[in-house]
């Protein structure tokens, strides 16, 4: 058994690995945004007192989380392709992205919207706020405080997950590795690298939404509550 | 173009519904004993031990599943060791499973009422004796709802084991579209399949949940 590693080989290709991680930014920034949105959205469904609407955010959020991701890229990939419609690797993988973190984001939502005490809805009320006041300044922010570090652990891991969307040739990080290292032959040196710069990624996205975190709830950080 | 779905392409497929299962079990069982070292050692007396355990975590947590897959297959190889993609998904999936469920467990150790812990030491037992007799019971009651929920997981990650060529569910559906070229279909009963293997653990795990709430309650009131 000997092990030898040559880091400078694979070193040198320095500008690929930042344009892919680079990429892998880009996806996780637009899947976030948009499944946030999305997520959000069938929380509130799925609320409804409307059966039809309440049922379908349902079996959306139980399909998407009881299936592999991996599974998902390829019936968005094939199935687009299948009825004709070409689109790149970069919107197929931001739309699968976006589908899957959207139902994690509905669960997480749903129970911050859970956590709102029924009296505050009703004080509310009685201080007669419009009910889109009450939906945003005593429903939405608040639930959003509540899970804020779920929410952004799950975005994280969302920005991890988007490494599979090397199986469909997006070129982000993980694809990048997969090119270099069956062009220097230094497959171990590749990923070791790149698990490095995901470690880093994932640190860089925590330590955002940390600070994100204080500048949006500032109350939070007087009550010194942890984020 | 190989014609149609016939039943021997879906026998195929059982038989990589299989090799999920039993992967699932081996990331499982491997993940969980290795597991449940981590969770000890991250509430360790010992600094050094509870560092090395933290950073253990942080590096696997940070990392994807994907790159760690790639990272066992080829850096097993790299060390002279002749590897199949089932040693290799094996280990990979392994130390990520084992990084999880260790947060996990070391969770729900840690939220055993404080005065559990007092005590047993008022009764003058030993740590181990602490551990075993008072502690780890009533853990394993609090993490029994979460690990049943994050074997979801692990069934649905084994999927990413096709890559190094492993033929489970996924690389098999992949095999048989190579023959037939229905991606579309293939991939929807792959998919079917993931679920009916998922969701009854989904809902067990919700059960189990809400009974635990139900108990948490009532232990609150009484």
């Amino acid at each position: 058994m000997s092990l030898q590693l040559d880091f400078p080989a694979v070193l040198e290709r320095w500008p690929s690995f930042l344009a892919g991680a680079a990429l892998t930014l880009e996806l996780a920034f637009f899947a976030t945004v948009l499944g946030a949105l999305l997520g959000t959205l069938a929380a509130v469904g799925r609320g409804t007192h409307n059966a039809l609407i309440a049922g379908t955010c349902k079996v959306y959020v139980e399909t998407i989380r009881n299936t592999p991701l991996l599974v998902q890229i390829f019936l968005v990939y094939f199935g687009l392709a299948s009825l004709g419609l070409k689109y790149s690797a970069f919107s197929v993988a931001v739309a699968a992205l976006t589908i899957n973190v959207g139902a994690y984001t509905a669960e997480i939502m749903r129970a911050g919207f859970e956590a709102i005490p029924r009296g505050q809805i009703e004080a509310a009320e009685g201080l007669a706020l419009s009910r889109l006041q009450i939906y945003w300044h005593i429903i939405l922010l608040p639930a959003i405080e509540k899970v804020y570090p779920a929410l952004t652990s799950q975005f994280v891991l969302l920005m991890l997950a988007s490494s599979v969307c090397s199986q469909i040739s997006a070129e982000e990080l993980t694809a990048v590795a997969n090119y270099i290292q069956s062009d220097t032959y230094r497959a171990f040196e590749t990923y070791i690298i790149v698990a490095v710069l995901y470690v880093i990624l994932s640190l860089v996205m925590r330590a955002g939404f940390w600070g994100l975190g204080l500048v949006l709830f500032p109350r939070r950080r007087r009550l010194g509550t942890p984020l | 173009m190989g014609g149609h779905l016939n039943i021997n392409h879906l026998m195929f497929l059982g038989q990589g519904a299989l090799w999920t299962i039993g992967l699932s079990m081996i990331a499982l069982i491997g993940g969980g004993i290795v597991g449940f070292v981590i969770a000890l050692a991250r509430i360790s007396p010992l600094k050094s031990v509870r560092i090395a355990s933290a950073i253990y975590v942080q590096l696997v947590q940070g990392t994807p599943l994907l790159v760690i897959l790639f990272l066992g297959y080829f850096g097993l190889a790299a060390i002279g060791l002749k590897v199949s993609p089932l040693a290799a998904a094996g280990a990979s999936l392994t130390l990520y499973v084992a990084a999880y469920l260790g947060e996990i467990w070391r969770g729900c150790i840690q939220s055993v009422p404080k005065p559990q812990w007092e005590a047993a030491e008022g009764l003058a037992l030993s740590r181990t004796q602490r551990m075993m007799k008072v502690i780890l019971p009533q853990a394993i009651r609090i993490a029994t709802p979460p690990t049943v929920g994050f074997m979801v997981q692990i069934i649905k990650n084994t999927s990413l084991a096709s890559v190094v060529g492993f033929v489970e569910l996924m690389r098999s559906g992949q095999i048989v579209n190579n023959s037939l070229f229905e991606p579309f279909a293939i991939y929807a009963i792959i998919a079917v399949t993931y679920f009916a293997m998922c969701y009854p653990l989904s809902l067990f795990s919700q059960r189990l949940e809400r009974r635990m709430g139900r108990g948490r309650s009532n232990l609150a009131t009484a």
